[in-house]
């Protein structure tokens, strides 16, 4: 079962993408992802888990490592009360689900839950509560639904091959 | 219907007579710009598996600045793929000119009403020219680089009217960074700010970039300033085309989201603690803070003017023996034109270190990363925890006046005490 990481406001991209590991493999970077503010995240977190965090998360650079690194470790989905707009667009384009929610949802670190990218909920298996999010536009859940913005383009660049 | 500058270059970028706030359009591209980072090593396995060609190679300019110059076996071989390419792929190509921000303007490639989108957070700073350009991540850029488009949300505007003008010692640095206290790093909720005002009009391009670069750290997707006669000159200078201003401005009755009024007349000098340039007070708020690095850099930071006013500071004077003055300039011609007017040799008199035209230690690159428990006074954009070195490392944030003022005195300091009246 999933579980959720619990994170405050203002995660920056310099946190989960430190600049002293740009040149490094994704792997390698990875590592590094967010041990400025939970040391041992990399380390704990395992493929399907979720983040649970507050205002204007991955706010800063451009640098998408900062998503990739999180789909690296197999975080399978962002609920944040706001996201840093560049951040955002990158989760969606590498195909990582993200979910603006300003209300609060009730949970504790390391809580089990599900979240439902397509019908847009986020579950919590101690209490039972279904927190509903707002959905993903339908050309972000397209974006989505194809792994990301390069299978999505590969599908149109294959289109444009096939139509002379 | 009326419409703000950010909706009028939508409009025009999406084919449309008219976009409204809220309405999610594809646009055309005028340019793409792209730096050594985010650009030629992660763009291209993209392009690759798309089998693509670039959708427009004269709409492209690659800049190396984030790597240069080059410190170690590894970010050498980032440099060199870049070189290579530049040449492969034939686009236009600065190669350790200085930071993609201040060189892209400087080279005449930005004009009103261009809608653009850049390889960096930074980005931002194009608004500045009233231009409408924002920063995306590397796959984004493959896509757009590849397609020549890109959807985007038409932003709602949040106008920020500079009142007044600012006084002595008082830089485009502390109004920014005053903003970043009262509006909050989320307070520009990916929409598009508009500066205007008297204080503003009053700013050379120099100072105007360093408003729009800084739109970033509000949070804003990106910051704009309706074209003018500096404006105009300025492109005109550098060689570029400047079009007309008279099209790129808000109609006078186009509906803003927000309008916030800020007195620049009465700003004091602003500081921000660590770790973020939300923690801005003024100067006086910060009694006896020793510092141990002085750092003047960055496109926020190091462009001519504010080597121009750290050297006001520093003429004559020279950095007390426990701080350690960094001075990296934004680019080479900013640092030439410096160097004409012995700005250059006032900072190796103070007893400066000059750093490469480079991001350097802003973005965490480079060789010369704050070390553990180090206290920085810096220029730069960005104060978050860990991003110029050791996690442990204490970064405030300043103007190029209250960084070479701290130079000197060694602590956080008024740099209004070193400034005669009349000067500034």
């Amino acid at each position: 079962m999933a579980r959720i990481f619990i994170f405050g406001d203002a995660i920056n991209t310099d946190v989960l993408a430190p600049g002293q590991y740009m040149a490094a493999t994704l792997d390698e970077l990875a590592r590094h992802c967010l041990e400025s503010v939970d040391a041992g995240f990399a380390a704990k977190v395992r493929p399907g888990d979720i983040i649970l965090a507050g205002r204007n998360f991955g706010m800063g650079s451009s640098r998408e490592q900062a998503a990739q690194a999180l789909l690296h470790l197999g975080i399978a989905g962002i609920v944040a009360h706001s996201f840093g707009g560049i951040f955002y667009r990158n989760a969606i384009n590498l195909g990582l689900p993200v979910f603006a929610h300003e209300a609060a949802i009730e949970a504790e670190d390391g809580d089990a839950a599900r979240l439902d990218v397509e019908a847009a909920t986020l579950t919590l298996e101690r209490t039972g509560t279904v927190n509903r999010l707002e959905p993903l536009p339908g050309f972000l859940l397209d974006l989505i639904r194809d792994g990301g913005l390069v299978p999505h383009l590969e599908k149109r660049f294959a289109a444009k091959e096939r139509t002379p | 219907m009326p419409m703000t500058l950010a909706q009028k270059i939508i409009a025009r970028a999406a084919g449309r007579a008219t976009v409204s706030p809220g309405e999610v359009v594809t646009a055309k591209v005028d340019l793409a710009m792209i730096h050594d980072s985010g650009g030629p090593r992660r763009v291209e396995p993209i392009l690759q598996r798309l089998g693509a060609p670039l959708f427009d190679k004269d709409k492209v300019v690659l800049i190396s600045d984030h790597f240069v110059p080059g410190s170690d076996a590894t970010s050498a071989g980032i440099l060199d793929l870049t070189r290579r390419w530049a040449k492969a792929r034939d686009v236009a190509f600065y190669d350790g000119e200085g930071i993609c921000h201040v060189v892209l303007p400087e080279r005449g490639h930005l004009k009103p009403g261009m809608f653009v989108v850049g390889g960096d957070s930074h980005s931002p700073t194009g608004g500045a020219f009233g231009a409408y350009m924002f920063g995306i991540g590397a796959t984004e850029m493959a896509g757009v680089l590849a397609t020549g488009e890109i959807w985007i949300k038409t932003p709602e505007t949040i106008l920020i009217e500079c009142k007044g003008r600012l006084g002595i010692g008082l830089t485009a640095k502390d109004i920014m960074l005053a903003l970043c206290a009262r509006l909050g790093m989320d307070g520009g909720r990916y929409q598009a700010v508009h500066y205007s005002g008297e204080a503003i009009a009053a700013l050379d391009m120099q100072e105007r970039m360093t408003l729009s670069n800084m739109a970033a750290e509000l949070g804003a997707q990106t910051g704009l300033i309706a074209p003018d006669r500096v404006t105009l000159d300025y492109i005109a200078a550098a060689g570029g085309d400047p079009g007309t201003a008279a099209e790129w401005q808000s109609d006078a009755d186009a509906p803003v989201a927000e309008h916030h009024v800020f007195d620049a007349g009465n700003l004091a000098p602003q500081i921000a603690a660590p770790h973020s340039p939300a923690n801005a007070a003024p100067v006086g708020d910060y009694p006896a803070t020793p510092i141990d690095v002085a750092y003047i850099g960055a496109c926020t930071g190091a462009k001519y003017i504010d080597l121009r006013r750290a050297a006001d500071i520093l003429r004559g004077r020279a950095c007390a023996s426990s701080v350690r003055l960094l001075v990296a300039p934004a680019s080479k011609r900013d640092q030439a034109r410096a160097e004409a007017e012995g700005l250059m040799r006032v900072f190796e008199d103070s007893g400066a270190t000059i750093l490469p035209n480079a991001c350097g230690i802003c973005a965490g690159y480079g060789t010369a990363r704050l070390g553990e428990d180090v206290t920085c006074l810096s220029s730069t954009a960005r104060n978050f925890k860990g991003r110029m070195g050791a996690a442990s490392s204490q970064v405030y944030l300043g103007s190029p006046y209250s960084v070479a003022a701290a130079a000197i005195t060694g602590r956080i300091t008024d740099p209004r005490d070193f400034l005669p009246e009349g000067q500034g």
